[in-house]
């Protein structure tokens, strides 16, 4: 019988078998090597235009071509940058910062400008600053002198320091920490890594922790910051875990599970959990029992746990923070998973001098980060006056007790103007954020119905919040609003601008 | 080198590239050569299937298919890739292997013993133990041992004295006057309160800042570049600058260009997190290590022979650790190559005020202004660290003329952004010129001074030196020194000079520097006091090495 097959003569007779498989299949395998090595790398996101180009910008292309032939020492074709970054480059498409962008050229001042865009979406807390005014007044000078006498200790903080921070600061800020937590946990100033803010925390955390392609859970409503820090440089996946109104956006271990399992059908490994707690953007603290159940469930599955704790100093609720290192056991094995993010920016009220740090019980991660506190270093002038700030525990004590208090004020004038208006608000005892519930305003229960009333209360109203879906939050019509840069004469001001949206 | 290679991607394997091409050859032919057979009774697989005209394309398909979803079940199923080489027992560094073996089998058992007990050790990346694996070359190990035990004349005159640690403090005194004398105004400025300091502010650095930063930088090149305050971002010191660009200007497994000997610390910024290979162009003594463009094209071919994409140069001019200064012709002779390459340059600036030879430093951005190319493939790094003496503070600086670079760049400045107050305190200090002036010139005057003096005391023990005008550093030949002429014989000499002689510097291999027996001294950290004590040490290590030898 005549029988048509590749490669007859060769697999013929008794190796016919093997040959008559191997054989294509390595010529296939080369074939597939071969366009791999020279196929340009896959860039991280969508390319900037529906065809994949080398040129980041294409309209760059034609007009360097024509210019190379005119030019005598002419290249052939324009300064290419990387893929990885080309998405980054681009304008910002997240309405958190088309929002920030937008408020920032037109900002609301009651005297200059008192028909500019009112802020809500800046994390900032501004309830405080003239405490720290008044500090920064008596202290500063000799905050920063020598112990000899001299006036100015600048050339001693000029030369070279340790990039992962002064020891005295790592000192000052693990009693800072225990303080905040009533002192049931004691912070051990060895385990600690300063950075420039809390955003390069995260990222190193994020770099140490998974490789490029790997994945971490991340319960919804989160910060929009983190599709930046987590993703852009180091390679990773954010999986959202949606947490629902009905539960006050309290993650839960089934939908952990769930997400944990279907990331594994798609073949992502998931390397850990990141939280937010005191929750960015609902407010709301995690229970004891939530964290422990996190924990048992990341020993499960034998991952990570990321605990942003940057609010836990801004609790104006009645609620306890209980921090994630407080839970922690004995257990070595617990302990190496549990990292903890922490930053001045929010609770001290100093986001400007960007100090930031890694807690952490892992030694390899310890020992990583300390390496890479190159890329993201204090200066020693601000780790300086920070010490002195953060030594005088008299003047921490008042803050911290004067802050809360502030904070509570203007929360309760906030939703009483609320609720006035008849409008919802999920509970919240910490952070500067209100998350509002504006689903009776938008027109379709749907995020396309969300974009409509973030553009009306932006372009409109003049305010700018940010929408839920910017937060990945799946239930649409929820807005996050930071009350802490409002003023008492503020509030009224917002709340009648609300008030026009929600009548027009 | 090898640790470099098996970073990268294994596909990029040169070795498999040229098996991949030749046992594809062998089977075309042989597959030619027997096609001729006559029909009989034949073997194949999926015989049923494939019998009948459609024989041809299913008899290749099916086995394609089969094995490639083959590959994808096992790709997906494997862990993930990973990139460092496993741990060789001859390995030295107690961290790796506890990374990779040690917590496993220690945890495994105790998971056991544990009443909750948990399945495996928490995981680390393999990039994360990748640096930790990298922190082991000497340059770090040096590092290390001085700050354990740091020299002082009083305290501690046994202790080891700092050469190996690029920094300035030759005018400290002059940043301490200045500061008694400005004092509060130096970080308050013309402000009253300082409260508008504490919030945020763009992360790429206050416009005022960089106002002053590009005034004072055509200052150094004393007017003949000048530089537009908005092509600048600000970053916490010149390693995340060049980390940054690196970054932005490519892929990973893409590579840079990088001569040598370079600053041991490229090796942390360009590959660590970026994933970029570093291919060392080697120069000679005999050129006085200057830069040759067919070295630089040899590499970049070789590069892409093992099908390397080649991004960029990479290069400090003044030059870090030789301390030559690029002429003007090499700088357009460079941008000619990147031009014809089409790939980028980066030029790594940092000591440009502080040369101190009399000759004419001629920066890129002036030689570009100069030059008929593409502006937007040259990158500037520059940072006040140096020039300033303010290591402590850690100010980088990135100019660009690419626009797509400088939006990334401002955008991933949030992870490396620098105080406020910091901002303000330099904006005082940089704004008071005649102090800016006067620091320059005695700068550069006393480099000068201690690089003589350096220099001369190396040259009574015999040591010589390549003649360097720029930089805070002195190339040293030791070659003399050395018992067998090799890498180990330089890690030998650098292991004395460091145990006996008690002074940490920097061997040439951790610069990549191809001939043994170079050191680099960074003399910039000296009191005048310190030189004959450092020559002292040296005599008596060489004296140990003659008497051996």
């Amino acid at each position: 019988m005549r029988l048509i097959v590749p490669l007859q003569g060769v697999v013929q007779g008794r190796g016919g078998l093997l040959m008559g498989s191997l054989i294509p299949c390595t010529l296939f395998y080369f074939l597939q090597l071969y366009l791999k090595r020279h196929r340009s790398p896959k860039p991280p996101s969508a390319p900037l235009s529906p065809y994949p180009s080398p040129s980041p910008n294409l309209s760059e292309l034609p007009r360097s071509a024509s210019r190379s032939n005119l030019s005598s020492r002419g290249s052939i074709s324009p300064a290419r940058i990387s893929n990885r970054v080309s998405s980054i480059a681009r304008p910002n498409s997240s309405l958190y910062y088309v929002g920030l962008d937008r408020s920032l050229e037109d900002p609301y001042d009651r005297l200059d400008n008192p028909e500019g865009i009112i802020q809500l979406g800046l994390s900032e807390n501004t309830l405080c600053l003239d405490l720290i005014d008044e500090w920064m007044s008596e202290n500063l000078n000799s905050s920063l002198s020598e112990g000899d006498g001299d006036e100015f200790g600048l050339a001693r903080l000029a030369t070279y320091q340790p990039f992962d921070g002064l020891m005295e600061l790592k000192v000052a800020m693990a009693g800072f920490m225990s303080q905040i937590v009533g002192d049931r946990v004691s912070f051990d100033p060895s385990q600690m890594v300063i950075t420039s803010g809390a955003t390069p925390a995260v990222e190193m955390l994020c770099f140490c922790l998974a490789d490029q392609g790997n994945a971490f859970l991340v319960p919804t409503p989160y910060y929009p910051g983190f599709d930046r820090d987590m993703i852009w440089r180091t390679g990773v996946e954010l999986i959202p875990v949606h947490c629902r109104s009905t539960d006050n956006f309290t993650p839960s271990i089934t939908a952990l599970d769930q997400a944990f399992n279907q990331a594994k059908k798609r073949g992502i490994r998931v390397r850990g959990i990141l939280i937010c707690n005191p929750s960015n953007p609902v407010g709301n603290i995690l229970l004891r029992e939530t964290l422990y159940s996190l924990l048992d469930f990341a020993r499960e599955k034998n991952i990570h746990i990321i605990s942003d704790e940057i609010y836990a100093g801004s609790i104006h609720g009645n609620e306890e923070f209980v921090s994630m290192a407080e839970i922690l056991g004995e257990e070595d094995t617990d302990k190496e998973r549990v990292h903890i993010v922490y930053g001045l920016s929010k609770d001290l009220s100093v986001s400007g001098f960007r100090v930031g740090c890694i807690y952490s019980f892992n030694e390899n991660i310890l020992a990583a980060s300390k390496r890479l506190a190159r890329f993201c270093s204090v200066s020693s002038l601000t780790q300086r006056l920070l010490v002195s700030l953060l030594s005088d525990s008299r003047f921490i004590t008042r803050y911290l007790e004067t802050n809360r208090r502030r904070i509570r004020e203007v929360y309760d004038m906030f939703v009483g103007g609320l609720r006035q208006l008849g409008v919802k608000w999920a509970e919240g005892s910490a952070g500067f954020y209100c998350w509002v519930d504006m689903s009776g305003l938008i027109r379709s229960y749907s995020e396309k119905g969300e974009l409509e009333l973030f553009d009306k209360l932006l372009n409109v109203a003049k305010i700018n919040m940010t929408p839920g879906s910017a937060c990945h939050c799946i239930e649409p019509g929820w807005f996050r609003c930071c009350f802490a840069t409002l003023t008492p004469e503020d509030i009224p001001i917002v709340m009648e601008r609300i008030r026009r949206i929600a009548d027009g | 080198m090898t640790r470099t290679r098996s970073y990268i991607d294994r596909n990029l394997d040169p070795d498999e590239d040229y098996r991949a091409a030749a046992s594809s050859k062998t089977t075309s032919s042989g597959g030619g050569g027997g096609s001729g057979g006559a029909a009989m009774r034949v073997i194949v697989p999926l015989q049923g299937i494939v019998q009948g005209r459609g024989g041809l394309v299913l008899g290749s398909v099916i086995p394609c298919a089969l094995f490639y979803f083959l590959r994808l079940y096992l790709k997906r199923h494997r862990s993930g890739p990973s990139k460092t080489p496993p741990p060789s027992p001859s390995s030295s560094s107690d961290q790796l292997t506890d990374v990779s073996t040690g917590v496993l089998q220690r945890s495994l058992s105790r998971a056991y013993l544990s009443p909750r007990g948990s399945a495996a050790p928490a995981h680390v990346s393999s990039r994360a133990a990748s640096v930790l694996k990298d922190g082991d070359s000497p340059y770090f190990v040096g590092l290390k041992r001085f700050q354990e035990d740091p020299y002082d004349e009083l305290a501690n005159p046994n202790g080891i004295i700092q050469l190996g640690y690029a920094e300035n403090k030759l005018c400290l005194d002059l940043v301490r006057e200045w500061a008694l004398a400005n004092g509060r105004h130096a970080i308050l400025g013309d402000e009253l309160s300082i409260s508008w300091l504490t919030t945020y502010k763009p992360f790429d650095g206050l416009m005022k800042l960089k106002l002053v930063v590009a005034e004072f930088m055509s200052q150094i090149t004393e007017g003949s570049a000048s530089f537009d305050p908005s092509q600048l971002v600000l970053t916490a010191g010149s390693s995340t600058a060049i980390e940054m660009l690196t970054f932005c200007l490519s892929d990973p497994g893409n590579a840079f260009l990088v001569p040598t000997p370079y600053y041991p610390g490229f090796d942390g910024d360009v590959k660590w997190r970026s994933g970029v290979e570093i291919i060392p162009v080697p120069c000679r003594s005999a050129d006085n290590f200057s830069l040759s463009i067919n070295a630089l094209d040899r590499a970049f071919y070789q590069a892409k022979k093992r099908g390397v994409r080649v991004r960029g140069i990479i290069l400090s001019n003044p030059s870090n650790p030789v301390g030559t200064l690029l002429k003007r012709e090499t700088l357009y002779d460079l941008l000619d190559f990147v031009s014809e390459k089409n790939i980028h340059l980066v030029c790594n600036e940092i000591f440009a005020g502080s040369s101190h030879g009399g000759e004419e430093f001629v920066s890129v951005a002036e030689a570009v202004k100069s030059e008929d190319c593409d502006r937007s493939r040259v990158h500037m790094v520059y940072g006040l660290s140096d020039d300033m003496c303010l290591t402590g503070f850690n100010i980088g600086v990135i100019y660009s003329s690419n626009n797509n670079v400088l939006a990334a760049s401002k955008k991933l400045s949030r992870f490396t952004s620098i105080s406020t107050l910091t901002q303000q305190l330099l904006i005082s200090m940089l704004s008071d010129a005649s102090f800016v002036q006067n620091f320059i010139r005695v700068n550069q005057k006393r480099l000068q001074k201690m690089y003589g003096e350096f220099v001369a005391g190396l040259k009574k023990l015999g040591i010589k030196c390549t003649k360097s005008t720029g930089g805070f550093c002195c190339w040293a030949d030791m070659s003399g020194l050395i018992r067998s002429y090799n890498e180990k014989g330089e890690m030998e000499l650098w292991g004395k000079l460091l145990n006996i002689g008690k002074i940490n510097v920097t061997p040439g291999s951790c610069c990549q520097c191809i001939e043994p027996g170079w050191f680099r001294f960074c003399f910039s950290t000296l009191s005048e006091d310190d030189v004959p004590v450092v020559m002292e040490r040296i005599r008596k290590v060489s004296e140990s090495c003659k008497s051996l030898g």
